[in-house]
């Protein structure tokens, strides 16, 4: 899968500008950027719901917009919102996949089975998908976008507003996914401690790519404490900063934030040799924010509260319970 | 919510069948099977879409004929069975095209629309779906032919049946049409109101369509619907005995300068705005964004 100088516009709103990356066979590779930041419509171009207004993606050797057809027949797709028809049992929301995507009949009772299983819905086949959990409705969504054995699965937000363990549940079902089928997976997120299942992260950020890496890079990076001090002067703090420990502050919410190694025993030194007051201190473990802020100047609210006057309201907040 | 053993035997991946046409007609299949499934399964809308139509006619339509003249058992009940018919193909027609508006807000029909199908295929097996569903309860308010006088000809029947599917074909594809642009419930089901009771009122259903006043007439011959019920309320009136005063009474048929349409032309007609309106509902949801 390849996406090459991919760009989007709606009217004047740049939704995506032009991003560019390659993913291999296999690979669990995750869009990780605040809600607003164009996850969802690099996703539609990708799975030929949307046109693109410049650039190209091909999947599995298809190009996007001009075979959309092929390109469908080889992807699998998880929205955000349930796409289940609640008035069908799961068994037959499955089966009018199957047949709509031509999964030829002879073995369909068998892709049936396996996918059935596979997220542990085998006993609830007959049941109306309406009587089903948001959990067990994702896990169903999961199943339904492997039984045709599409060599991309594209999984959008596949955990917003699951609770932790049918979260930790679906990412078994994930990797168990990659190990069977071999199958390569494409997932946005906006939760950092769903990127370390990824085998590569790509950070965007205001409809541009910031950076691509392995978990591990990225982690080396989050791998300091995050330290906010509630000063009279800031900028006279920041200069202070700079001067005796060569660190580079910056101001964030009201803040001045910056990251150390291990910020417990970099308090006392802090006390002993800044030379500024300091109102109050807070010492934090990194968080996603801190990845996205080393990387955008600013916090991943900061950017949604930013970016989502030009969205609409993300659907799935609303129905969040 | 274990995951099944990794030794578990391994299954082949699923192979896909190729084929344009063989895919599209599967899709046209599929989609047609899944409303059906909703239907059957969905046994309160199968009471109510009865009990109304059962309603005008009993009801409403014995009131009338204490009004209207009539002879041996021809009343004015037999005059209306044929547009209730109509009345019952029309509402479950258009109302089944609802199913489109309902899975855009519920997500089901991205589902459909990001299947390795041509989208013609979708809206094809929407509208053979909603057209079936409306045929169906026509067939089921056929059986009530005995109690208004008209009799049980296996002829007969099988050319209302035949006429009501080309107007459910007709109305479902309108229905669908009307869809196609719209993604909120409410405001499909006022734009439903404003047009199934004009069609319905202005389709001679429940007064003859001739013998009144010009600017009322001129709408009845735009209402596609009448050029449905005509038809069929000529076969019921070729299989009872009215008599000649009666039959211009009630039988009077749409008339274009006085010229009265053959059956041919007004199925021809209905024909028309089916394929019509099928084509438009594919072309807007072939458009992609």
């Amino acid at each position: 899968m390849a996406a090459s100088d991919l760009a989007r516009h709606f009217g004047n709103v740049v939704a995506v500008s032009g991003v560019t990356f390659e993913v291999g066979e296999g690979e669990i590779f995750g869009f990780l950027g605040p809600n607003g930041a164009g996850k969802s419509t690099t996703i539609n171009m990708l799975c030929t719901l949307l046109k693109p207004t410049s650039g190209s993606a091909h999947i599995a050797g298809y190009d996007v917009v001009r075979e959309p057809l092929k390109v469908r027949s080889h992807i699998g797709l998880v929205f955000q919102e349930t796409t289940l028809d609640d008035y069908l049992t799961a068994s037959e929301n499955l089966r009018f996949h199957a047949e709509l995507y031509g999964v030829e009949p002879e073995i369909r009772a068998e892709r049936l089975e396996l996918v059935l299983s596979m997220v542990g819905l085998a006993d609830r086949r007959d049941h109306l998908v309406g009587t089903f959990s948001g959990g067990m409705k994702r896990r169903l969504e999961i199943a339904r976008g492997l039984i045709h054995s599409p060599r991309v699965l594209f999984l959008d937000e596949p955990t917003v507003g699951l609770d932790p363990q049918t979260r930790a549940h679906i990412w078994e079902y994930i990797h168990e996914l990659r190990d069977r089928e071999a199958i390569t997976i494409f997932l946005t997120t906006h939760y950092m401690d769903e990127a370390e299942h990824c085998s590569r992260i790509a950070i965007v950020d205001n409809g541009a790519l910031v950076v691509v890496d392995t978990p591990d890079a990225l982690k080396a990076l989050i791998g300091k404490d995050r330290i906010e001090l509630q000063v009279p002067d800031s900028q006279a703090t920041i200069a202070a900063l700079r001067e005796q420990f060569s660190l580079e502050a910056t101001v964030s919410e009201g803040a001045v934030t910056f990251h150390v190694a291990d910020g417990e025993e970099f308090v006392p030194k802090l006390f002993a040799r800044l030379g500024q007051p300091i109102s109050s201190i807070r010492v934090s473990r990194p968080t996603l924010d801190d990845v996205f802020m080393t990387y955008t100047g600013r916090t991943i609210r900061d950017a949604e509260a930013s970016t989502g006057e030009r969205m609409r309201n993300h659907p799935r907040m609303r129905r969040r319970r | 919510m274990r995951l099944a053993p990794s030794n578990a035997p391994a299954v082949a991946p699923a192979h896909l069948a190729g084929g344009d046409l063989r895919s599209d007609l599967r899709a046209v299949k599929v989609v047609w099977r899944r409303e059906l499934l909703r239907f059957f399964r969905n046994r309160l809308r199968l009471l109510t879409s009865f009990v109304q139509p059962v309603l005008f006619l009993l009801v409403l339509g014995t009131g009338f004929a204490a009004l209207a003249p009539s002879a041996g058992n021809v009343n004015f009940k037999t005059f209306m069975f044929p547009g209730i018919l109509a009345m019952t193909v029309l509402f479950t027609s258009l109302f089944s095209a609802i199913s489109i508006v309902w899975d855009r807000e519920f997500g089901f029909l991205r589902e459909m629309l990001v299947a390795p199908v041509r989208r013609g295929a979708i809206v094809v097996g929407k509208c053979a779906g909603g057209a079936t569903t409306a045929v169906i309860q026509g067939a089921l308010m056929l059986l009530l032919a005995g109690l208004v006088g008209v009799p049980y000809s296996a002829i007969l029947l099988l050319t209302l049946l035949g006429e009501m599917i080309i107007v459910a074909i007709a109305l479902t594809a309108l229905g669908v049409l009307l869809a196609s642009r719209m993604s909120e419930i409410q405001s499909f089901q006022a734009v439903m109101q404003f047009i199934v009771m004009p069609m319905f009122f202005l389709s001679g259903a429940i007064f003859p369509p001739s013998n009144l006043p010009q600017w009322l007439s001129l709408l009845t011959r735009l209402d596609p619907l009448a050029y449905a019920v005509d038809p069929m309320r000529r076969a019921v009136f070729e299989h009872v005995s009215a008599s000649p005063a009666l039959q211009a009474r009630l039988n009077g048929g749409i008339t274009w300068d006085g010229w009265r349409l053959p059956i041919g032309l007004e199925l021809g007609i209905v024909a028309a705005v089916a394929v019509v309106a099928l084509a438009l509902a594919v072309w807007q949801f072939s458009k992609a964004e």
